[in-house]
């Protein structure tokens, strides 16, 4: 059987920023599995700008950033299958992939990192009532075939959901020539990026109704449009606020999930929050020698943390590779509470851990004027106001292992909001 | 206008209409088969519950116990002939309440009067025991191992193929939209032309009142019913390994929560009478409602995991049975109308039965070159690494994966496409080989699928259509330089 | 005297600003921080903003090019440079930064290419 030190599952931003790093460290047998025909994944299709701005002090479009990532590749001569497929990893590390050229192979690895990113939530998941007509995309399958493939999807467009494909989408189709009528959001908040809001609804005059959900969609060939209405607190429609929206196209931005079907056939532990796997400081999954990374691990807003991430990924893996399994200490639980979602990771091995890691968390409301603390073992460390905290804008903590040195017995590390 | 003619004209590509065309195709005949879709099986048989019944519901004596019963003992044999997926995963009828029990034991004994073999009555223990997911609330259920499952748009397409395959002529985007008698039989006004032939079935699903009341004085009233479903991501397909009815109590009605074919889980239907006959649009009401009923009798059903909701009409005639048979005041007109439940179980035996009848009015032979076997798509999932590997070696088209979710190859896309009475659309190809059927509901392999279909089909993208023609997926756009291809 | 209602966009806050313009004073409310003053005077003197599009190539391994203007160009020129992108088709290979259209639309900023594509093999 093929036998490879690393092999990483994934060819975009996270699986090309751990690759590199896992060569800086030294290892010199990698190979990275991409589906596509190409490497750079989704950064491929989001050609607007506003990346890098952390990782390479200046703002790229995904393309550009992309590039840079495969250029660093290139240049390190790291392997890579292209249009090959991932079918399965099981718990022994063996990965089954399938190709043109090689038919159906196995490929033995010492460590894996995941790197397959995330797929959006389709209609069905939401459960809009309705007919079934054409002109219903996913607002990153319209961006594929406006900025990829140079089609029109339609004209008159309603997007429901304001994550920020849906708005850069609003924007991009409003450059085409397309009427966006509207972004409806079901929550009270956007869930994303203030400054695409203002660039890409604003700018264009384009409504976003919060509280606001679909109720019906019209058309049985194409969508010939949809009814609107206001929610409660609980999120259901409240009748008699219905309003019905001519459009031939509908696009739903509703949501990213992680892609953890490998994982899961991998054996590897899922958090029911992020939806991505379990994992510590070091990035390894519950799976030994598996490591996760990128929007497979949970989805992100920004690609400089997902490089940031992965770079981390593939040192753990190098060392992994050279060092060999770690012995393992009991963990120290992280824990999410009082407003916040979760976190990344949710465990630390206080032992082997950096000098510093970053824990990468979402807060679960809007909130104003609120601490973020940490707790070690209900004793707090730190305590910081922020201005302001929404669920679509990710947050971090660092935990300095020095601050550990004070609680040897620390069993659980805890994160939250505070009004005081 | 053109002028066609044929001995016998089947009004609806629907899994009746292929069932008596792909049976009818044994005599020596000349057959049509006219639908106003693109595709056959576009109407009732793409959206039900896929479910194999074992015949104990249907009242002793009526049509639907007849055909039900014949139904499901051919279901097993003919899915070899004709290579689509039916699983034998036994079903049971879940009973509430004590003072429901007498409704479970009557269920039993009309089971047992429509001659299903191997039923039995378990105690709420031993359901539970079958299916740990089943509530606390069951007291008892009917089980009846010969309960299945079957892929309908499998079952319909097969015997479709087969028929056409047999030389019956498929007139796909032919609607039907008048009938006359003449003297030698009928004539059938479509948006195609006329179609002159001497026998007619009518097996159009919800409209086959209409075409049996323009040659008919006695009138039939088929009333579309309407279920909504919800389908879940294959994670929740082991959630029950047998079809759970519930028993229609003091809760209502109830939903079935079953496993497909392919391993997800289905939910469903509700039932509700509409006014029209292209009413499938899903109301938020009933999708929750199908949440509400399915919980009384399975729990923890992960309904997170919902990756879409589609409805479907039943044809519900008001005398409640099935409409079999020549029309007596019609000669040469043969209904097979109002086939609701369990129509899809009974569609091979009502088959046999109507093309039965048909050739004996007409006398028609039997022809000595029918063939009965009709080979499917690959299935690359069901292979072994090696023969996998063989077959991308012979043609590496499948060894490209353009549905990530369901796991499809170009090569079985390709294949839904050029095959006998290939697909022309997107769901055509989703309900030939499930590219885009799976949890993206074709967010990734949209895109790439159009463009195969394209291709393979010598059309533009832009000409590319979900379903009917209209449904198209992009805009055309107008001229100018933007619009050169590179 | 015009007053101008914004979102400051240059942190997470996203103050709601008041922008009042008089003769040849700007005054700026609803700020947080003097961040707040900046972005709202910027915002209502000379508002420029990043375009980005993609062109359709000629014999490339793909079929389109992603591209940009080389900087931020005037918010009311951009609807006129999306015209100026819409009617050009390019031949591969492209590179990034290749520039597309020079003076795009008269706003003296070019437009290059975001994405390398190689001819087709």
């Amino acid at each position: 059987m093929r036998e490879h030190d690393i092999v990483i599952i994934g060819g975009g931003p996270a699986g090309l920023a751990a690759a590199v790093a896992a060569r800086k460290e030294g290892i010199q047998d990698i190979l990275i599995l991409e589906r596509d025909g190409v490497l750079g994944g989704i950064l491929n299709q989001c050609i607007h700008n506003g990346f890098g701005l952390h990782t390479f002090k200046e703002e790229l479009t995904g393309p550009e950033y992309a590039a840079r990532f495969i250029d660093m590749v290139e240049a390190e001569n790291i392997p890579y299958l292209l249009n090959t497929m991932v079918l399965d990893i099981n718990k022994d590390k063996e990965v089954t992939i399938i190709n043109r050229e090689e038919g159906l192979t196995v490929i033995k690895a010492r460590a894996i990192i995941l790197a397959m990113g995330c797929r959006e939530r389709p209609r069905g998941a939401l459960n809009i009532p309705g007919y079934r007509p054409a002109g219903i995309y996913s607002a990153g399958t319209a961006q594929r075939f406006v900025n990829m493939e140079g089609k029109t999807v339609g004209k008159e467009v309603v997007i429901l959901g304001s994550g920020d494909i849906g708005l850069i989408m609003a924007r991009r189709m409003t450059l085409e020539g397309a009427k966006v009528k509207v972004v409806a959001e079901l929550m009270p908040y956007s869930g994303g990026l203030k400054r695409n809001i203002v660039q890409c609804l604003d700018d264009y005059g384009i409504p976003l109704k919060l509280s606001h959900t679909i109720v019906d969609i019209q058309g049985k060939e194409r969508v010939t449009g949809v009814t609107l209405a206001k929610v409660d607190e609980n999120r259901r429609p409240i009748p008699g606020t219905e309003e019905t929206i001519s459009c031939d196209t509908l696009l739903l931005s509703v949501g990213l999930l992680p892609e953890n079907e490998l994982s899961r056939s991998a054996g590897v532990d899922l958090n029911p929050v992020t939806l991505g796997p379990l994992v510590d400081d070091s990035l390894e999954t519950s799976a030994e020698g598996i490591f996760a990374c990128g929007n497979v691990l949970h989805v992100h807003d920004l690609v400089d943390y997902v490089s940031e991430e992965a770079a981390m990924a593939g040192v753990s893996a190098a060392s992994f590779v050279t060092i060999g399994q770690k012995t393992r200490t009991d963990f120290v639980e992280i824990a999410a509470e009082q407003g916040v979602r979760y976190t990344v990771p949710q465990r630390l091995d206080t032992e082997h851990m950096k000098d510093q890691i970053t824990v990468r968390f979402r807060v679960a409301d809007v909130y104003k004027d609120r601490y973020i603390s940490v707790y070690y073992d209900g004793e707090r460390v730190s305590h910081k106001k922020k201005r302001v905290l929404a669920p679509g804008e990710m947050e971090q903590v660092i935990i300095k292992k020095e601050s550990l040195s004070e609680f040897p017995e620390l069993k659980k590390i805890v994160i939250c909001t505070e009004v005081e | 206008m053109k002028e066609m003619h044929y001995d016998a004209a089947i009004i609806g590509g629907g899994v009746i209409g292929s069932a008596i065309a792909r049976e009818l195709a044994r005599y020596d005949m000349k057959i049509c088969v006219a639908d106003r879709e693109e595709d056959v099986c576009s109407g009732t048989s793409k959206a039900n519950s896929a479910i194999v019944h074992a015949g104990f519901d249907a009242y002793p004596g009526s049509l639907k116990a007849k055909f039900n019963l014949e139904g499901n003992r051919m279901m097993e044999e003919l899915s070899k002939e004709l290579d689509f997926s039916f699983i034998k995963n036994g079903s049971l009828v879940l009973c509430f309440s004590e003072e429901d029990r007498k409704g479970l034991e009557e269920l039993y004994e009309k089971g047992v009067q429509n001659g299903v073999e191997g039923l039995s009555i378990l105690s709420g223990d031993e359901v539970r025991k079958m299916e740990p997911n089943v509530t606390e609330q069951v007291v008892g259920a009917l089980y009846a191992p010969t309960g299945g499952i079957v892929c309908p748009f499998g079952l319909t397409i097969a015997l479709a193929e087969n028929a056409c395959d047999n030389g019956v002529e498929f007139l796909l985007n032919t609607e039907v939209t008048g009938i006359e008698k003449t003297s030698e039989g009928y004539d059938l006004t479509t948006n195609e032309g006329i179609i002159h032939a001497t026998y007619v079935i009518n097996a159009a699903g919800v409209y086959a009142d209409e075409f049996h009341n323009m040659v008919s004085e006695e009138k039939l009233t088929i009333i579309p019913r309407k279920g909504d479903y919800l389908l879940l991501d294959k994670e929740a397909g082991t959630h029950v390994s047998h079809t759970i009815f519930q028993l229609p109590g003091k809760m209502g009605k109830g939903v079935l929560v079953t496993p497909t074919v392919h391993g997800n889980l289905l939910a469903g239907p509700t039932a509700s009478d509409v006014e029209s006959k292209e009413d499938v649009s899903t109301t938020a009401g009933e999708l929750s409602d199908i949440l509400t009923k399915a919980a009384f009798g399975v729990k923890n059903i992960p309904f997170r995991q919902v990756i879409t909701s589609f409805s479907g009409l039943r044809a519900h005639e008001v005398g409640n049975d099935f409409v079999i048979g020549e029309v007596k005041d019609a000669p040469g007109f043969f209904d097979a109308a109002g086939i609701e439940s369990p129509g899809l179980t009974s569609a091979p035996a009502i088959g046999v039965y109507v093309a039965e009848l048909v050739a004996e009015k007409t006398g028609a032979k039997k022809k000595a070159d029918f063939n009965p076997i009709r080979k499917g798509i690959i299935d690359t999932r069901k292979l072994t690494l090696e023969e996998r590997s063989k077959l991308i070696k012979e043609d590496p088209r499948y060894g490209t994966i353009i549905c990530r979710c369901e796991g499809v190859s170009e090569g079985e896309i390709v294949d839904s496409i050029t095959r006998t009475l290939g697909a022309v659309s997107l769901d055509g190809i989703k309900r030939r080989v499930r590219a885009g059927m799976g949890r993206c509901q074709a967010g990734f392999c949209g895109p790439k699928t159009m463009e195969i279909l394209a291709r393979e089909t010598g059309r533009d993208i832009e000409d590319i259509c979900k379903n009917r023609p209209g449904s198209n997926m992009l805009e055309k756009e107008e001229g100018g330089a933007a619009n050169e291809r590179a | 005297m015009e007053t101008r209602e914004l979102t400051c966009i240059r942190c997470p806050l996203g103050c709601q600003l008041k922008v009042t313009i008089e003769e040849n004073e700007i005054s700026v409310t609803g700020n947080s921080c003097n961040r707040g003053i900046e972005y709202g005077k910027k915002e209502v003197l000379s508002p420029t903003r990043m375009v980005t599009s993609s062109v359709r190539v000629k014999g490339g391994e793909h079929i389109m090019v992603s591209v940009k203007t080389s900087q931020d160009i005037p918010k009311d020129k951009i609807f006129d440079c999306m015209e100026e992108i819409r009617k050009v088709t390019v031949n591969a290979p492209v590179a990034i930064g290749d520039v597309i259209i020079k003076d795009c639309a008269g706003t003296g900023v070019s437009i290059v290419a975001t994405r390398n594509v190689d001819t087709k093999s």
